[in-house]
């Protein structure tokens, strides 16, 4: 990943498209979280106690990784691990070799995104095919999801059908529900012929080896059922301890991602076919993958790994409202996304991010499990400066305030000079159109004010002179 | 006991808003309070702290420690500075001599309106406005989500003679200010003004009331460059009937 951001935003802030798909999609996500959250008895009580759970997984992490695995394999299922990105890709490569795979259906997988295991698929001969609706026009249209639970959040449905029309002959429409249906009529045909169906997975529950997936299509339940192997892709902090955790996290993951009480499909996977049933896989993987997580574990980043990838916060972020997905630069956007890309990738990777934050808090508000998101944007900027990226000019500005500000002369000099100078630039008005550089970035869209004559100490002093005096 | 109640003013307010620092104390003196004003007092700290330059945010927010020690209350007019000493403090000296301290005076500061309404057990000042007024309020960010400050500057302004009330959609969204982010990442805070700035001209209003000034200054700067009338005013400004 290159560091593209300031291009990027710029970019995004003057696509009318893309403005408009975001005022829609990030409005609705917004209030429609609201509506379902209003319902609980108490939101903070359930979002507290899923925070709970989410601490109980991560401080038992290895331990509850451990018996996942022995559960799956009760459950006839095999387990294997990814150290990173590519061995992730190759162990998947070397499943389809074995089991002769030729054609797969995936679905929503975000951790198959930090892969890219598309290209590494398709790269090999084998046809890999979206399932997910969102997913599935994003594919088509060559592009990267921009939103954690809605992918094609950046495109208009006005394009969408467009795009349909072009890459499948779809008779235009401006219906989403005819789109959907015509969509649908092309995916069946994938499943029957899949060899290997792929997913991602919202939870895996330690104390009976079950994958839970959360979607509201179908298209998930089809690929893990339908095609003979199925393959479930996780990232370790996915795992959790029971099901009474499943009962609390599943329920605030759908009323904090799309305003769902339930999501209409909540699937759970325990396993291969067995010999008296009707249908199912012949064989069942899960590829458990680290990918830089464990290294965040135990630090002061660890309630990062909490999130459950529900995409409430990119919502209601207005840093995401004006930028949306693509502009982050890597497969996580958003608030989340300023965390997790410089912990998962390395800080040098995507120096920007935790600055791309003006710290408003709304993202922390709207987290289901309580992730204090602004105070690590705060810690990794920490980290930046002493690794030393701000450049000499933010270094010596920063110095030269310390010693003015710690000082009460100097900054009552200090404040002298600045309302001078002020007053000088801003003239009769009292406005300042224009500003030197760095600070021209105010003036570019927002007049500053002159400082005032006399500052608020002078004013008390002279007040309480004439108190005295009478 | 006697109890030492201590004015911060903030740096924003003491050199470009003094008028906002005199309608806060006056407020407080007129309930009473025998507010005291430490001369030696600067900043909180938090540009430096909020652009990751801990050493540099450290040193000024160890000078508030020296300044505000003896006090069983700071009172200020801003929830962002009260917000800073009262949440990030503890972070600030985690693992230092002075953590104990800073803990202390963490819990010690208080916003305006908090203070009024939480601690003095205040909802009427007696404030009374000049003409009839319509306002939408602006639920700064770091006093509304940091410090829970949404429901004692409303009960205060419920209370003030000829002023309306009224919805503001988004009235808790950010304006996009987030100190050096308007500088360091302009365009995005930008397009954050423009939506405050189209959220407020949506809304029949007169004013708008907030209870941070650097809020203030980066809408008024919006609403001043697009050449709209509107303006945003401080919250003590209204209590004092000045508006």
């Amino acid at each position: 990943m290159k560091d593209n951001f300031s291009r990027s935003v710029i970019i995004a802030l003057n696509d009318i498209q893309l403005q408009t798909a975001l005022d829609r999609g990030t409005t609705r996500g917004v209030n429609n979280r609201i509506v379902a959250m209003g319902e609980t008895t108490d939101a903070n009580a359930l979002r507290h106690q899923a925070r709970l759970a989410r601490e109980r997984a991560l401080n038992h992490l290895p331990d509850l990784l451990q018996q996942l695995e022995r559960n799956v394999i009760a459950n006839g299922g095999h387990v294997l691990w990814a150290r990173d990105a590519a061995e992730l890709n190759q162990i998947i490569l070397d499943l389809c070799r074995k089991h002769d795979v030729r054609r797969v259906t995936k679905g929503k997988s975000m951790v198959t995104e930090e892969s890219e295991l598309n290209h590494a698929l398709e790269a090999n001969g084998i046809e890999v095919t979206e399932s997910d609706l969102g997913e599935y026009i994003v594919q088509l249209a060559g592009e990267t999801p921009s939103h954690i639970v809605f992918p094609m959040l950046h495109k208009t449905k006005e394009a969408t059908a467009q795009l349909l029309h072009d890459k499948l002959g779809m008779p235009m429409t401006d219906k989403p529900e005819d789109m959907t249906r015509f969509v649908r009529g092309v995916m069946r045909r994938k499943y029957l012929e899949a060899d290997m169906g792929i997913s991602g997975v919202n939870f895996a529950i330690a104390e009976t080896g079950t994958i839970a997936t959360v979607e509201n299509e179908g298209n998930n339940r089809l690929s893990t059922s339908t095609p003979r192997v199925y393959v479930a892709v996780m990232g370790i902090e996915k795992v959790i301890a029971t099901w009474e955790d499943y009962a609390v996290l599943v329920q605030l993951l759908a009323r904090s991602a799309t305003g769902q009480r339930l999501s209409v499909y909540n699937n759970l996977m325990s396993g291969p076919r067995r010999a008296d049933e009707p249908d199912g896989p012949d064989v069942f993987y899960l590829v458990i993958m680290d990918n830089g997580r464990s290294r965040i574990l135990g630090t002061e980043y660890a309630e990062s790994l909490a999130c459950i990838r529900c995409g409430a916060c990119l919502n209601a972020c207005p840093v995401y409202q004006n930028i949306g997905g693509h502009a982050y630069g890597w497969v996580y956007p958003g608030p989340i996304g300023s965390i997790v890309t410089p912990l998962l990738l390395g800080p040098t990777r995507a120096p920007k991010l935790p600055y791309a934050s003006s710290l408003c808090g709304a993202c922390q508000a709207a987290c289901p499990v309580e992730i204090a998101i602004p105070d690590m944007l705060l810690r990794l900027r920490r980290d930046l400066v002493q690794a030393g990226d701000p450049t000499p000019g933010w270094r010596i500005g920063m110095w030269l305030w310390a010693t003015a500000f710690k000082s009460p002369v100097l900054y009552r000099l200090g404040g002298k000079m600045a309302g001078m100078a002020t007053r000088l630039l801003a003239g009769r008005s009292g406005k300042i159109k224009s500003l030197p550089p760095p600070f021209d970035a105010w003036t570019k869209q927002r007049d500053f004010p002159a400082f005032a004559e006399s500052s608020f100490r002078e004013r008390l002093k002279r007040r309480r002179g004439k108190q005295t005096d009478a | 006991m006697t109890n030492r109640v201590a004015f911060f003013v903030t740096c924003i307010v003491d050199t470009i808003f003094p008028h906002i620092g005199e309608a806060a104390f006056e407020i407080l003196e007129r309930q009473g309070v025998k507010l005291e004003f430490p001369e030696a007092q600067t900043c909180c700290g938090q540009p430096a702290f909020n652009s990751g330059f801990t050493r540099e945010a450290r040193e000024v927010a160890e000078h508030f420690l020296d300044v505000f020690a003896g006090y069983d209350a700071i009172v200020t007019p801003s929830g962002s500075c009260a917000a800073m000493a009262h949440h990030y403090y503890p972070e600030l000296f985690r693992g230092h001599r002075r953590f104990e301290e800073a803990k202390r005076i963490a819990a010690r500061t208080y916003e305006l309106t908090q203070y009024l309404v939480d601690v003095l057990g205040v909802t009427d000042v007696g404030a009374s406005l000049p003409r009839p007024t319509r306002a939408a309020i602006h639920d700064a960010c770091h006093g509304y989500r940091g410090l829970g400050i949404a429901r004692q500057p409303r009960a205060l302004l419920s209370n003030v003679k000829n002023l309306t009330l009224v919805e503001m959609p988004g009235h808790d969204q950010c304006c996009g200010f987030g100190g050096l982010f308007a500088i360091k990442m302009s365009a995005i805070s930008g397009a954050m003004l423009q939506d405050k700035l189209n959220a407020i001209n949506g809304v029949d209003c007169d004013v708008v009331i907030t209870g941070d000034a650097s809020c203030m200054m980066h809408i008024n700067g919006g609403l001043s460059r697009a050449g709209s009338p509107r303006r945003v005013v401080h919250v003590a400004e209204v209590l004092t009937g000045r508006v």
